[in-house]
């Protein structure tokens, strides 16, 4: 799932909406005003509730199930055990192990992807020609079905169905003749083939990101620092970067959110799941509550991911904070 | 000069070869795959010794019955109505956000991107259980609901950057006329707003199209199954090998509506995707 950067940018600017000068005057509403005030929630009305409907209900229902032992194979058995599902996931080694995997698979892809999304984004600004050639064929990763890229990376991939590159790699010596790429032993080129699926993926989307942020580096810098005697290097490290640091640190937090989401990739690699070598956190989750249908403690694998992501989106919303206060305050 | 400017287009020639490749290879490799006659599929060659239609025609009329094409029926109507409703639902509430004053303005945005980051996995085990006892489980309601909710975010931020770059003035000339903020609303900022909306629906079908957690946990048959979750079910000969050729094939097939829009849409696209980042 992706979501574009405008996410951020308005609420941010929210801040400084002219509109709040008028609070002030609030007592004074004249009729206009208030048919205006009434038209607002009116049309915000469906859409917030439906948001509140589909999201909070469950994610509270979620937690009172965490707190259950509660297995849809034996209906009629659920009774309230408190903390003692956290209790179980927090103490076995198979949490800590997928949480470790989605750690490692998320920032190995998102650092690549800042680097490679860095790039392409500086390609389609600055090319010559062909602008629209790379724009639309950088869209495609975007645009395609991820469980389709997933199964494009792993039948290239997978010796046992029949992919071309285990032939690549034993040409060249970097695969031994019996090993599968993606194998349940085979647990460091599984990793290098979920990362190369993601970076494919996901890398045009950071360039988007990128690229909007990009737009606002003003060339008449770059033409001073030029006349100056400033090198590319130097220009893109002290002018291109810092004044697109609030556009990187927004492509950042959302393909970290994303990346630590991961889910189809990882399923599809992993044989439907059956794999565990690079479990991450969500497969987890559905395992346990889709799988083996235990809704008490993929509950508590659900609240405890759903904690994780608002930890990760709350150290760079305070990034992001310091970053803009910062800018304001020059 | 002129062996420098020859220099740069040869530069830039290779630069954009390196990109059109590296975007392209993955989606010509399962091209190729779906294009290798029965017995060679697993042949592990690049380029299929034979070339054969076989797949394509096994996923549409072939021995595992229509579940293919039952997939993508769902598949479509799902993705369109989940568009269609989302975006009604986004276009109101950003208009609201972008032309009107109301106390309750920054909850709606807050609100919109905290679910923006929501974890999808954390709410489908209770809309499991909520779907099974509701009758939605394995229906198109049933998947429509979650693609909404979780499209609407996107749609919601998407729309509203639009909407603040339409001339406000007309707005405003028509309400002087007599016209009530309503007819304001249909008559002068619908058909101003329509090529950001086109945008916003593009944006939000591919992420319908593209879901995969909703599919497989909401649904069981070919009800409401729809393409990505009948991809990941194909049974192949043995349980750690997969159907290759039929997934191939299904995979091209689900590809060509992305790729048609990405083709005729490229520009709408990439506005949509950085619509307000720039302002940030």
């Amino acid at each position: 799932m992706s979501t574009p950067a405008s996410t951020v940018a308005p609420a941010v600017s929210e801040t400084t909406d002219p509109g709040r000068v008028e609070k002030p005057q609030k007592k004074a509403l004249t009729e206009r005003a208030r048919a205006e005030r009434k038209l607002g929630w009116m049309l915000c009305a469906p859409a917030a509730l439906v948001m509140l409907a589909v999201t909070a209900y469950p994610i509270l229902n979620a937690i009172w199930l965490s707190l259950q032992k509660s297995d849809l194979r034996f209906p009629g058995q659920s009774e309230f055990i408190g903390l003692d599902n956290y209790v179980t996931v927090l103490s076995s080694s198979l949490w800590w192990t997928d949480v470790w995997h989605t750690v490692v698979l998320t920032v190995i892809s998102v650092a690549i992807e800042l680097v490679l999304g860095m790039l392409l984004a500086l390609a389609m600004h600055r090319a010559i020609f062909g602008r629209g050639l790379i724009r639309t064929s950088a869209l495609i990763p975007y645009g395609i079905v991820t469980v389709v890229a997933a199964f494009a990376w792993r039948l290239a991939f997978s010796d046992a169905d029949g992919g071309f590159m285990p032939g690549v790699l034993r040409s060249v010596g970097l695969l031994g003749a019996e090993t599968d790429p993606l194998a349940q032993t085979s647990t460091f080129s599984t990793y290098v083939v979920a990362i190369l699926a993601e970076v494919w993926k996901t890398t045009p989307f950071m360039a988007l990101l990128l690229l909007a942020g990009l737009a606002l580096v003003s060339d008449e810098l770059h033409e001073a620092a030029k006349v100056d005697g400033a090198t590319t290097w130097q220009r893109f490290w002290r002018i291109t970067i810092p004044l697109m640091k609030p556009a990187i640190l927004v492509a950042l937090l959302f393909r970290t959110l994303d990346a630590f989401r991961i889910f189809d990739t990882v399923f599809v690699l992993s044989n439907n799941g059956s794999n565990r070598s690079v479990e991450t956190v969500s497969v987890l989750g559905y395992n346990t509550l889709l799988s083996r249908l235990n809704l008490g403690l993929g509950s508590a694998v659900s609240v405890l991911i759903f904690l994780c992501v608002v930890l990760i989106a709350a150290m760079f919303v305070k990034g992001l904070g310091t970053n803009l206060a910062q800018q304001r305050g020059e | 000069m002129s062996e420098r400017t020859s220099k740069k287009v040869f530069s830039w020639t290779a630069v954009n070869t390196v990109i059109v490749i590296a975007a392209l290879f993955p989606v010509l490799w399962i091209l190729s795959l779906s294009l290798k006659s029965a017995d060679t599929v697993t042949d592990g060659r690049l380029i299929p010794a034979k070339f054969s239609l076989d797949n394509y025609e096994g996923i549409f009329t072939g021995s595992g019955g229509d579940v293919f094409t039952k997939a993508l029926f769902n598949s479509l109507g799902i993705a369109i109505i989940a568009t269609l409703i989302a975006v009604t639902l986004a276009a109101m509430a950003a208009y609201a956000i972008a032309r009107l004053n109301f106390p309750g303005k920054t909850v709606i945005l807050t609100a919109a991107l905290a679910i923006a980051m929501f974890p999808p996995i954390s709410v489908v085990g209770p809309l499991y259980n909520l779907w099974r006892q509701l009758g939605l489980f394995d229906t198109w309601q049933g998947l429509i609901i979650p693609y909404m909710t979780f499209t609407l975010p996107l749609a919601i931020y998407t729309l509203s950057a639009f909407f603040r770059e339409i001339p406000w003035e007309l707005e405003q000339a028509a309400q002087v006329d007599g016209a009530t903020p309503f007819q304001a609303f249909r008559k002068i900022i619908v058909p101003l707003a329509a090529p950001g909306v086109f945008t916003t629906a593009i944006l939000v079908f591919i992420f319908a199209w593209n879901d995969f957690v909703f599919a497989i946990s909401l649904t069981s048959t070919e009800r409401a199954q729809t393409v990505p979750a009948a991809i990941s079910s194909f049974t192949g000969a043995s349980q750690f090998s997969a159907p290759t050729g039929s997934i191939a094939a299904a995979a091209v097939i689900v590809t060509i509506p992305i790729i048609i829009m990405v083709l005729i849409f490229q520009r709408r696209i990439v506005a949509g995707l950085t619509a307000g980042a720039v302002k940030g």
